[in-house]
């Protein structure tokens, strides 16, 4: 996976209380026809160099925010500022952005190379410049050799390739991608990540990228934004989303995830006791805020964070018993649903390294699973 | 097409169904059902359009005489049982030389092409509006442009004259208001032939390009504004070019009909808007003048087709050329 390598001082930036941010988004606000908020009251702070992603489901108001840092949608209400400057009211033929467009957006009656021009026309370099820049991008993206062809004459991967190279031929300070890598198929889709990723490195581009593909956030960003019905639900680095999610919905929108509901018994110093009526004994959990006896909470459980036990566990906590019911292969793991005898079921992961020594398990076998009290995240919203 | 086991039948029913289902797939698919969808237009054409076009042809290259069809046959024997072909190029000469013929062109092309280019800046910013309009809009403008065409061609024309006239609504409105203290001459002049053509073809121009504007991708404009091009320069270097299809189709669809146009020069026009439909008419049907009418006829679409055809093998090697 393309995990950045990033100097640390980037890589701190956001929580560094005396950093500048690049880009500020002020309680920004997009109403339309009076009435549906597609972007409710959103703020963010995003630094010099991040890659940053605003994922969410269609619909969430992800590529609506985009299209307003852009200039292409007005905002009803908040403000914009980049490096200090209010670009609220700026049309999008003057902003300091580039976006590339979901659908690509290249000139039809335009070769590549005029594709690629058309920006650096607008501000009037000379002639030998413009040609230097089309070339030095053409080469960034690997379509030196297509310049003369047409956008009908592309393969998609190759159109998505020239569209990149228009967006950054302007130099600008803020590249916007909006679902980039979504037309192309999977295959390209996981090379162009890295790519991509690459490419922002070399340039040290701001991007900002929207996308449904949880795992494509993931695997890119420095940090991510999840969206829901026009608002921010929790903004973080990828592992700590992943780790601390801070609600169910992001726990489970962001990979496979078990849920176990139920109260706090006690609460010991930072671990806290729950009764839950999908497993049989107590769990205990880490928690670093001290909640109220009687307080519903979620145990958020990753598949992986899962162990397969012969017998229950001596102390009688964090366990419960199933069958196998379904086996997904996945080739350097395997994914067990096992049903629990409260009627629940639970998806473990296991590593097929630990599977050959473990002995195979096979449908309705009866297993023992557990975990770790700092395996998971306990959830109150 | 159905792959599954057959359904119940009894064997001969569907023997016959499968011969039925082999017949009209052959007629549809195969290659004499094609040539049959294909060749049936081709024959249509061939009757109406090619075989008149080769008789007016013929026609052009007889001499006028008294008789009936009042010119010279073509193939005519001679004494010495030896078949005559006769080919007098007198009537072309004719035009060439008499220049009240090439007058005629020439005033025909102009008022075409000025026409042509009235009908685009008037039809362009009406098509734009239309496509740009709320979906629901659309289709309410798009009626009001076709809806001319309800009343009769002819009875429009008309209405201009009692619109244009000395004593008629349009100076009755200026004199009203005081604007103007004598009527202004305004039918049968060259204004009212402009006036004519562009108000009868304008919705010729509209249409085609509607359908090119309304079908461009409106994120190529954002696009452009993203790329720092500001809307009026994005006009110039996206919509326009996109919509040059719709531009030439709009153009000849105006440029070729009021070449050869009769009627409005005739009803509208004045002495000095002589244009070859009109002349055409009086060759053909005050001088009974049939080979000189052919000739004439035969000019003016050479006139038309041969820089069509020009324009069409540019525009061909323009969008299939050496860019590959």
């Amino acid at each position: 996976m393309p995990q950045q390598r990033r100097d640390p001082a980037v890589l701190e930036a956001w929580q560094d209380p005396d950093a500048r941010p690049f880009l500020e988004i002020q309680n920004v606000t997009k109403v339309f026809d009076a009435h549906t908020y597609a972007v409710d009251d959103v703020s963010l702070r995003i630094y010099k160099g991040e890659f940053f992603s605003l994922l969410g489901a269609s619909g969430c108001g992800k590529s609506t925010l985009l299209r307003m840092l852009a200039g292409l949608e007005r905002c009803t209400q908040g403000r914009i500022l980049i490096e200090g400057q209010d670009i609220t009211r700026m049309p999008p033929y003057e902003r300091p952005v580039n976006m590339m467009f979901q659908s690509y957006a290249l000139f039809p009656h335009m070769t590549v190379e005029q594709n690629v021009a058309f920006g650096l026309k607008q501000e009037r370099l000379s002639g030998r410049e413009i040609r230097s820049r089309v070339a030095e991008m053409l080469e960034l993206v690997h379509m030196t050799e297509y310049a003369r062809r047409r956008p009908d004459q592309l393969s998609g991967g190759q159109r998505q390739r020239v569209a990149l190279a228009r967006s950054l031929a302007k130099q600008p300070k803020l590249l916007l991608l909006d679902e980039p890598l979504g037309a192309l198929d999977r295959k390209l889709r996981e090379r162009t990540q890295f790519e991509l990723v690459n490419i922002q490195e070399r340039v040290g581009t701001t991007f900002i990228m929207v996308t449904h593909d949880q795992e494509e956030a993931m695997t890119m960003s420095s940090r991510l934004a999840v969206m829901d019905v026009g608002r921010i639900l929790q903004v973080g680095t990828p592992s700590e989303i992943y780790e601390y999610p801070a609600s169910r919905f992001i726990a489970g929108f962001i990979g496979a995830v078990n849920l176990f509901e139920g109260r706090v018994v006690s609460c010991e110093e930072e671990l806290l006791v729950i009764q839950s009526d999908d497993a049989p004994g107590e769990i205990v959990m880490y928690h670093a805020n001290p909640l109220a006896v009687g307080t519903p909470v979620t145990v958020a459980l990753r598949p992986e964070k899962l162990r397969v036990l012969d017998t229950p566990p001596r102390d009688d906590r964090n366990w419960v018993q199933g069958t196998v019911r379904e086996i997904g292969y996945l080739g350097d793991v395997s994914i067990y649903h096992v049903g629990t005898r409260q009627n629940r079921t639970v998806q473990v992961q296991v590593t097929n390294r630990a599977r050959r020594t473990a002995g195979p398990l096979t449908w309705d076998d009866s297993v023992y699973l557990g975990w770790d009290n700092d395996a998971g995240v306990v959830l109150t919203a | 097409m159905n792959a599954g086991p057959a359904p119940p039948e009894t064997a001969g029913a569907s023997s016959l169904r499968r011969r039925f289902d082999r017949g009209v797939k052959s007629l549809t698919q195969g290659r004499l059902g094609r040539a049959a969808v294909i060749a049936l237009p081709y024959a249509w054409l061939l009757l109406f359009l090619l075989l008149p076009i080769l008789i007016v042809l013929k026609i052009s290259f007889a001499e006028i005489a008294l008789a009936s069809p009042p010119y010279t046959p073509m193939l005519q024997w001679a004494e010495e049982r030896t078949l005559a072909l006769q080919v007098h190029l007198g009537n072309y000469a004719y035009l060439w030389q008499d220049p009240l013929y090439l007058g005629a062109y020439l005033n025909s092309l102009k008022v075409a092409a000025v026409s042509t280019i009235l009908c685009l800046l008037i039809g362009y910013p009406m098509a734009y509006g239309i496509a740009r309009a709320p979906a629901g809009w659309r289709i309410v403008l798009l009626m009001l442009v076709i809806l001319p065409f309800w009343t009769s061609f002819l009875i429009r024309v008309y209405a201009w004259i009692g619109l244009l006239q000395g004593n008629g609504l349009i100076n009755h409105l200026l004199l009203s208001i005081g604007l103007i203290d004598q009527p202004l001459v305004l039918l049968h002049s060259n204004f009212a032939v402009y006036l004519g053509i562009v108000y009868s073809y304008l919705p010729f121009m509209i249409l085609p390009l509607y359908a090119t504007l309304v079908r461009m991708d409106l994120t190529l404009l954002e696009a452009a504004a993203d790329l720092g091009c500001p809307p009026w320069k994005a006009f110039l270097t996206v919509t326009l070019p996109l919509s040059m299809p719709g531009v030439i189709a709009g153009s000849l669809l105006v440029f070729i009909p009021a070449v050869g146009e009769f009627v409005i020069p005739d009803l509208l026009g004045g002495p000095d808007s002589l244009m070859i439909g009109k002349v055409l008419w009086t060759e053909f049907f005050s001088n009974r003048d049939w080979p000189v009418a052919a000739a004439v006829a035969i000019a003016m679409l050479a006139v038309i087709l041969i820089p069509l055809l020009l324009f069409q093998r540019i525009g061909e090697r323009e969008t299939t050329g050496d860019r590959r």
